[in-house]
């Protein structure tokens, strides 16, 4: 059996295939930004999620730090139990406050995580203390529309 | 007489599911054969490389150039309608996610079946006709390891890279389109494309998708080919079949593949 033309167009044929494989998964996909480094993990409960979705970034002034690993609602405190995957080379302080904000206006929800003062850090399977609920546009609205009410009434005793 | 009409209606509508039925049976068989035929074609792959290069290699040119005026006419398209919600840094994510999940999978394999499918089921159906495969078998070569398997190995290798080619073609050519011709701001294009399409949940998929395909067409073409009627007119319908019975197939099998793949997670 000897080496053909043939061979060498289906050996192209096949690295070229590969090379389209390898620009989608990190070019047109995220594996380029999943590091296999270690993860520890730590818990937050929120009042209100909103939208929050698993693998949702975790973020500490803007940079990515870790991804959202499971949401469950916990039948004890009927609140939501979120808990983070954060990467080992990012350490935070034990009084942190997580947040979930949304990027622009009508984008996704993520978790921003607040630096506080604590010499001790978070360590694996903590609970973050100071967790705050998401922005929910209905009740800003409402509370808007409530606040605008009283402030008419108050106007109109005034008047009188 | 009337109900003689009748009668000869329903045993048609009856002989149409028995024979239905049967075919589908003896395709069934056809590709436990082929799948249990195929030592060969990995014992002695240059039968296989062979067939990739006549089914995939030789799909190539027209794979790229559907993929580029794909990826271009949905930058075109989904720049018109995403402006008008002022969000046309988004078209890098629709360019890529509508690639990535669904068209390139499925237009490559449309393609491939078009392309290599028919051309496979023709070859197949005329080697039938002119007693090629007969002579194999008296030869004491079996055709389904010598002929027929190599040749869907080949499509099953083929179809994933080909398809993974025209999606990478396509999200250049909505690049091409999107940044360079209208100006859509480059960093917001690659970055929020990157954010939204996620390696597991959307590339593994597609790949899974086009090797399904791949496993779908060239088994029709193949069971097609092989059981023609061994007679010009029987070798050109088989070939039409191959063409319509693959797309029914990849439109079907795509609906249900995205049924269990993506359900709004």
């Amino acid at each position: 059996m000897e080496r053909t033309t043939l061979d060498i167009w289906v050996g192209a044929f096949v690295v070229a295939g590969f090379i389209a494989l390898t620009i989608l998964a990190f070019k047109v996909g995220n594996l380029a930004g999943y590091d296999g480094s270690e993860t520890y993990t730590v818990y937050g409960e929120f009042d209100n999620i909103g939208g929050l979705k698993v693998k949702a970034p975790v973020k500490s002034s803007g940079v990515v730090v870790g991804r959202v690993a499971d949401i469950q609602f916990d039948n004890q405190t009927f609140r939501a139990r979120v808990s983070m995957k954060i990467g080992n080379r990012y350490q935070f302080p034990k009084d942190t406050a997580a947040t979930i904000l949304t990027s622009g206006l009508l984008g996704e929800q993520y978790i921003g995580l607040d630096a506080g003062g604590d010499p001790a850090n978070l360590k694996n399977g903590d609970q973050i203390k100071l967790a705050n609920s998401a922005m929910v546009l209905e009740q800003l609205i409402g509370q808007f529309l409530y606040g605008k009410a009283s402030e008419g009434a108050a106007e109109g005793a005034k008047a009188k | 007489m009337p109900h003689r009409k009748v009668g000869f209606g329903l045993g048609s509508i009856g002989s149409t599911v028995v024979n239905g039925v049967w075919r589908l049976g003896y395709a069934s068989r056809f590709f436990l054969r082929t799948l249990l035929g195929s030592g060969m074609s990995f014992r002695r792959f240059h039968l296989t490389i062979r067939e990739i290069y006549f089914s995939g290699v030789m799909s190539l040119i027209i794979i790229l150039v559907s993929g580029l005026f794909v990826g271009m006419v949905l930058g075109l398209q989904g720049y018109e309608t995403l402006q008008k919600y002022g969000s046309e840094s988004a078209l890098g994510t629709l360019v890529a996610l509508s690639l990535v999940r669904e068209l390139g999978p499925v237009l490559a394999a449309l393609l491939f079946a078009s392309r290599a499918g028919s051309a496979i089921t023709a070859e197949i159906g005329l080697m039938k006709a002119t007693e090629q495969l007969a002579a194999m078998e008296m030869m004491a070569v079996d055709p389904i390891s010598r002929v027929v398997a190599p040749r869907f190995w080949a499509g099953v290798i083929s179809m994933p890279l080909l398809a993974a080619m025209f999606s990478a073609i396509g999200v250049f050519g909505g690049y091409l389109v999107g940044v360079v011709l209208i100006g859509v701001d480059e960093g917001s294009f690659w970055s929020q494309m990157q954010a939204a399409v996620d390696f597991r949940q959307d590339i593994v998929n597609g790949v899974f998708k086009s090797i399904v395909f791949g496993v779908a067409v060239t088994a029709i073409a193949l069971f097609e080919g092989y059981d023609a009627p061994p007679t010009a007119e029987g070798v050109s319908h088989a070939t039409t079949r191959t063409v319509v019975t693959s797309a029914l197939a990849i439109l079907a099998l795509d609906f249900i593949l995205t049924a269990f793949m993506f359900r709004g997670v």
